[in-house]
């Protein structure tokens, strides 16, 4: 069994070129997962490999590693727009998940209740993948196929998210239902990114949910009803049409009833979407 | 730098000095610590990052040691609770501040605990109670209720006044635990910390079905062929009785299935070979061949017509039956101006210490030594004897600290096995079970099935209630005939009910045994009780909490069981106590729920109380302890405690009984915690017994002790005794008298005086209508929860707790609110969120129970109406501690929200359902 730590993209990537690799980076998953007698021939460390690591800013938009840790996301100097995937990070296990845990094993392990994949969507990041013979950007509605699935090949790695300049001035948020404060997995939940005009009505909208289909999804026709709307329109009369919501497909089972999880994710899309709304102008998230 | 076997040499600075080792490629820090560094402070939990146990610091930051792998830490910090106590002063005052807040109790999440809480600190020296929370979220704790915790962090500069400052440590004193150094110092030996890195390991296999058969392959070959694997343990390999059991009579369980399993996780054979081997072991390579058979999932299943035998020879599935009646039941319904009724059902509830099941055994001197964590030491060994066919003589089992029970620790667990391996092999044999495996093949709390009416007349006094239980007890019956025999005679709650029928059965199915947890039965019972309590209340007008006390049992009138108490029933004192709190927090709510109204906000805040009483002690049945105490020649004051300290404190509480009753402080006492071959027998840590019971023995021996010293000069009664160096002064009067111990010829134990005090609780048998006196005392409780219901989501927020509970006499206060805060926990955790499903939950990820973040403030009334029978009139405590919280917090919602809950856990899902139906309705 080989165990390999590499610090550059380029040996990373080689050495997965030589063979399969299971790749880890914070492992939280990992060993979670790992069935006594059944380790991988071969560990792929990708927690010191420096392009993976922490986050830059362009005027393109933000890069965060594969490999980025969601305490680095907590204490990052976001602005507004990266709010709902701040209060994602928060929600992410615990401390000791958040401080091993990454943003990019988050997304490969494709989980239906991952945090951080509504907020990823609403601020439409793409998947930057490598391999040896070149990387591609995936965009992240494309990159996650299917529950534990992914597109990625068997040589290449998630090497960075992007998030692109142009939801700069958006506000977001994030909500979570469970079933108690800390170390939950979502029964539904909800994040949003919204762009306010100046007369305080909503001028863009991006709204996602998770946990309520294999694959968290865009409530497009939710987010093209909210457009207009002021905060007042939204708290007193706010977009119901079930159809909205039909995107989901949610599961009974023993977090909670279909029926529970829809009746739900209504009201958190609300709430989010408020949230967002209202949510001061300010430098930082 | 590579090793025999291919691995790396990985360096990294442990604790601040550099250390190197050769971690496998997969190894989890937590094992490359515990094992082959030595650093045993270090807990495991879960393997899965859901518990915190194992938390470490690496660079600073804490993460789960369980999920860190070694390779990973190369070049890195890493820090155990050990190293920062020696390197961070932060570490010794946070200790420090646990132990003088109680907020250690078994100690096994203690070291995650104080980790996190040192990271805390760094960044922030001035916490919130929010900060606190956030901190210490992802490490759980099942025996506290988190608020002891909190407040130890928060005040943890603050020099607080403790008992060891008190004038007397003596009863009535809320000292600190007497053994609470070594758990907040990561030294504590639990099962796991026992044994060494090179022993024998040893691993079960287990049934993957529910219901099936099996056939073994060729053992012998396979044998052969697996290197370090020196021995399969099967049922032929038992020299005794292939059976484990708790209640003659009912002594069912294989220690190994012979050729069919009932219930998934059951056990077939064992395997025992080095660590390393054992460690990547698939269980795929073990020869067997499974053919699975259809199974019975649960009790209305089990008990249908044609329903599949789980044991051909208990017929209809029924292990057995129960029954308390008095009056006439039918009449007084019949008369009755106001009937309520409902059916409940409740869950299999998982104990879900922190610590799996873990031990090892060793075979010295001709004798087999098991050391575990149990509640039960002597039953074990009675167990072993019987399975090993040895005489107890030639047994010895040692109590490692128990890393949390809860009752399920009274069955045999991991003892048998090592017991069998160590003697196979004749080398000493480790096991730690996985979280999985505890979860699937130790005993449950049994899911119930009820049916309830009650009555009551126009001025709201109880008029018949006519209770039926069905309770699903699994494949075997281990703890299940107490909770068949308890339920009826507690069916009832503290109230005066004069015609009254209750019927329980114990219902076989194909799943793990339901066996002791904390209330044997009594909780779920309540659940039904007290909230149609509510509801009766409701429809004849009555405030809730008064009706309770126009109904609450009183000195002079009988119980169920037809028991007249004297004196000692305290429950009308502890509703009466909740009197200005039931009207503050119905005030709160009506302003909060107001205000809401107008802001268009969906939350809604409500108020709900609940009683309940529990009987200390055995029912109706012989149930001595026996403590026995000495003093050297150097004036050693040596007490053997035999009462296993399982968390609750008894270690302490019985030390604070003996040494009033001697006159001599609890810090001048020696313990000599359980151990067969030390402390004579002091029962189970069982039925909120210790204290009263071992108590009892305890205070017996003390005085017996007391006496004899007083004897040898005719000195009174009130004269005081001290015993220092190698003498015993006794101040009697004016005069004054010294003992040269040295003088004194010593006994065989080394004492030159000594004692050995036994007591048994007066109780008589029931009769075939139940009537008797199944218990010396009860101990009673009423709670009050305050919480508030986001009816847009189902989601149940606990704001207070106000808990007013009879302990007789608070022996140490600061225990008291220990046990009332944790039982309130995992009260907590039933009512809204713990549901055990074989093959689904059986992580502690999909199996919840309450973070730090889900138990609000709790404020404890110690009610102490004295018990004629308990020492210095202390009562049990343990269980209803917890009996009353669910109920107060189903009745709580319905005041909230109109939601009408007759299922647990309340899960958001059903309890905007229930929203849903009240507003339909």
């Amino acid at each position: 069994m080989e165990y390999h730590s590499p610090v550059s993209l380029q040996d990373a990537v080689d050495l997965l070129n030589d063979g399969d690799a299971k790749i880890v980076a914070g492992a939280t998953d990992f060993f979670p997962g790992l069935e006594r007698g059944r380790a991988p021939e071969r560990l792929l460390d990708v927690s010191r490999v420096s392009e993976m690591r922490g986050i830059s800013v362009s005027e393109a938009g933000w890069r965060i590693g594969g490999a980025t840790t969601w305490s680095e996301i907590l204490e990052f100097p976001f602005p507004p727009a990266f709010a709902g995937l701040k209060a994602a990070a928060r929600e992410v296990g615990s401390v000791q998940i958040q401080n091993a845990g990454t943003v990019g094993g988050n997304l490969c392990n494709a989980s239906p209740a991952a945090d951080g994949v509504p907020p990823l969507l609403t601020l439409e990041a793409v998947v930057e993948t490598v391999s040896a013979s070149g990387s591609r950007l995936v965009p992240l509605e494309e990159f996650i196929v299917g529950v534990r699935s992914v597109n990625l090949e068997p040589d290449e790695i998630c090497a960075a998210i992007h998030v692109p300049g142009r939801i700069r001035d958006g506000r977001g948020s994030f909500l979570k239902l469970g079933a108690r404060r800390y170390l939950v997995i979502s029964i539904s939940m909800v994040a949003v990114l919204v762009h306010v005009a100046p007369n305080g009505a909503v001028s863009e909208a991006r709204i996602s949910v998770g946990a309520c289909s294999p694959v968290a999804k865009r409530m497009t026709e939710l987010e093209a009803a909210v457009v207009g709307l002021s905060a007042e329109e939204l708290e007193s009369d706010f977009p119901s049409d079930p159809k909205f919501l039909d995107p989901l497909a949610p599961l009974d089972d023993i977090r909670a009833s279909a029926v529970h999880r829809m009746q739900a994710t209504t009201e958190l899309c609300r709430r989010a979407v408020i949230e967002a709304v209202n949510l001061a102008d300010g430098n930082n998230a | 730098m590579l090793d025999e076997a291919g691995h790396a040499t990985v360096m990294f600075s442990l604790n601040r000095e550099a250390v190197e080792c050769q971690p496998a490629n997969c190894e989890r820090l937590s094992e490359t610590l515990r094992e082959r560094l030595g650093c045993r402070d270090v807990k495991v939990g879960c393997d899965a990052g859901d518990c915190g146990a194992c938390t470490v610091l690496l660079d600073g930051a804490p993460v789960c040691a369980c999920l860190t792998p070694s390779r990973q830490v190369a070049g890195k910090r890493v820090e155990t609770l050990a190293g920062l106590l020696s390197s961070d002063a932060r570490a010794g005052t946070l200790a420090e501040s646990f132990q003088q807040h109680g907020a250690t109790q078994c100690g096994i999440c203690t070291p995650g605990m104080l980790v996190s809480a040192v990271a805390l600190l760094r960044n922030n020296p001035e916490p919130t109670e929010s900060d606190a929370a956030n901190a210490l979220g992802g490490v759980l704790c099942r025996c506290t209720g988190y608020r002891k915790i909190i407040q130890a962090v928060l005040n943890h500069r603050r020099n607080l006044p403790h008992g060891n400052s008190f004038a007397t440590d003596g009863v009535g004193a809320p000292i600190r635990r007497i053994d609470g150094a070594a758990k907040v110092e990561g030294r504590e030996i639990f099962g796991d910390d026992a044994g060494q890195p090179d022993w024998h390991a040893l691993m079960i296999v287990r049934s993957p079905y529910p219901h099936a058969v099996f056939k073994f392959g060729n053992v012998d070959e396979f044998l052969r062929d697996s290197d370090g694997i020196e021995a399969v343990l099967t049922a032929r390999d038992i020299p005794g009785l292939n059976r484990m059991g708790v209640i003659p009579g009912f002594i069912d369980q294989p220690v190994f299935a012979e050729g069919e399993t009932l219930f998934r996780g059951e056990a077939i054979a064992a395997i025992v070979g080095r660590r390393e081997a054992l460690h990547d072991f698939d269980v795929r390579r073990f020869p067997v061949t499974w053919e699975e058979l259809p199974h019975v999932s649960g009790t209305v299943e089990a008990i249908g017509s044609g329903a599949d035998l789980v044991h051909a020879d208990r017929p209809g599935n029924i292990m057995c039956s129960g029954v308390v009646r008095r009056g006439n039941t039918a009449q007084a319904l019949k008369e009755a101006a106001a009937v309520v009724e409902g059916e409940f059902s409740t869950p299999f509830v998982e104990h879900a210490y922190i610590e799996p099941e873990a031990g090892c055994g060793i075979v010295q001197n001709g004798r087999i030594e098991i050391y575990a964590g149990t509640q039960a030491p002597v039953m074990d060994l009675e167990g072993l004897a019987r399975i090993l066919a040895k005489d107890t003589s030639e047994i010895r089992v040692v109590p490692t600290a128990a890393g949390g029970g809860f009752g399920s620790k009274l069955d045999l667990s991991v003892q048998p096995y090592l017991a069998l391996a160590a003697l196979r092999t004749g080398s000493p044999v480790r096991i730690a079970y996985t979280r999985t495996e505890s979860m699937q093949a130790t005993t449950k709390r049994h899911p119930a099935n009820i049916r309830m009416r009650v009555g009551a007349n126009r001025d709201g006094r109880i008029c018949g209630v006519e209770y039926e239980g069905r309770f699903n007890t699994g494949a075997y019956a281990s703890w299940g005939p107490t909770v068949v025999n308890r339920v009826p005679v507690h069916a009832s709650g503290p109230y005066k009910v004069e015609d009254y029928v209750a019927r329980t059965w114990g219902v076989h199915t194909h799943n793990p045994p339901s066996g002791a947890f904390r209330g044997f039965g009594v909780p779920q019972s309540a659940i039904a009780q007290e909230t149609l309590f509510d509801e009766l209340a409701g429809k004849l007008g009555i405030d809730p909490l008064e009706f309770r006390i126009v109904n609450a049992l009183e000195n002079g009138f009988p119980t169920v069981c037809g028991q007249v108490f004297k004196q000692g029933v305290g429950i009308k004192a502890c509703l009466e106590a909740l009197r200005p709190a039931w009207s503050a927090a119905n005030a709160a709510a009506q302003d909060f729920n107001q205000a809401a109204k107008a802001t268009g906000s969906p939350e809604r805040m409500g108020a709900g109380v609940a009683a309940g009483w529990y009987g200390c002690g055995n029912t109706s049945l012989p149930n001595p302890s026996t403590i026995k105490a000495g003093i050297r020649q150097d004036g050693t004051v040596v007490l053997h405690q035999g009462a296993v300290d399982i968390g609750q404190g008894s270690n302490t509480a019985i030390a604070q009984i003996f040494s009033e009753a001697l006159g001599v402080p609890v810090s001048g006492i020696v313990l000599e915690s359980a151990d067969t071959d030390i402390t004579p027998d002091a029962g189970k840590t069982s039925a909120s017994r210790q204290t009263y019971v071992s108590g009892n023995a305890a205070r017996l021996a003390g005085s017996a002790l007391r006496e004899s010293i007083l004897r040898m000069f005719n000195a009174s009664e009130n004269a005081a005794v001290e015993i220092g160096e190698g003498i015993v002064q006794v101040a009697d009067n004016s005069e004054r008298h010294v003992i040269d111990l040295g003088r004194m010829q010593p006994d065989g134990e080394g004492y030159v005086l000594s004692a050995c005090e036994t007591y048994d609780p007066p109780t008589s048998p029931l009769d075939e209508d139940g009537q008797g006196e199944p218990y010396a005392q009860f101990g009673y409780a009423a709670q009050l929860a305050t919480l508030v219901v986001d009816t847009g989501l189902g989601t149940v927020k606990l704001k207070e707790f106000v808990a007013a509970h009879d302990v007789g006499r608070a022996i140490n206060p600061m225990l008291v609110e220990g046990q009332v805060h944790g039982g309130i926990a995992q009260g907590l955790g039933m009512a809204l969120m713990e549901e055990y499903v074989p093959g689904r939950t059986e992580n502690l990820h999909d199996y919840l129970i309450p973070t730090i973040g889900d138990v609000p403030p709790v404020r404890t009334i110690i009610v102490e109406e004295a018990d004629e029978h308990g020492p210095f009139g202390a009562k049990g405590l343990g269980e209803h501690a917890l009996i009353p919280t669910a109920p107060a917090i189903l009745n709580a919602v319905r005041r909230a929200c109109g939601a009408q809950l007759r299922c647990v856990p309340a899960t958001p899902s059903r309890v905007l359902a229930a929203i849903g139906e009240a507003n339909a309705g």
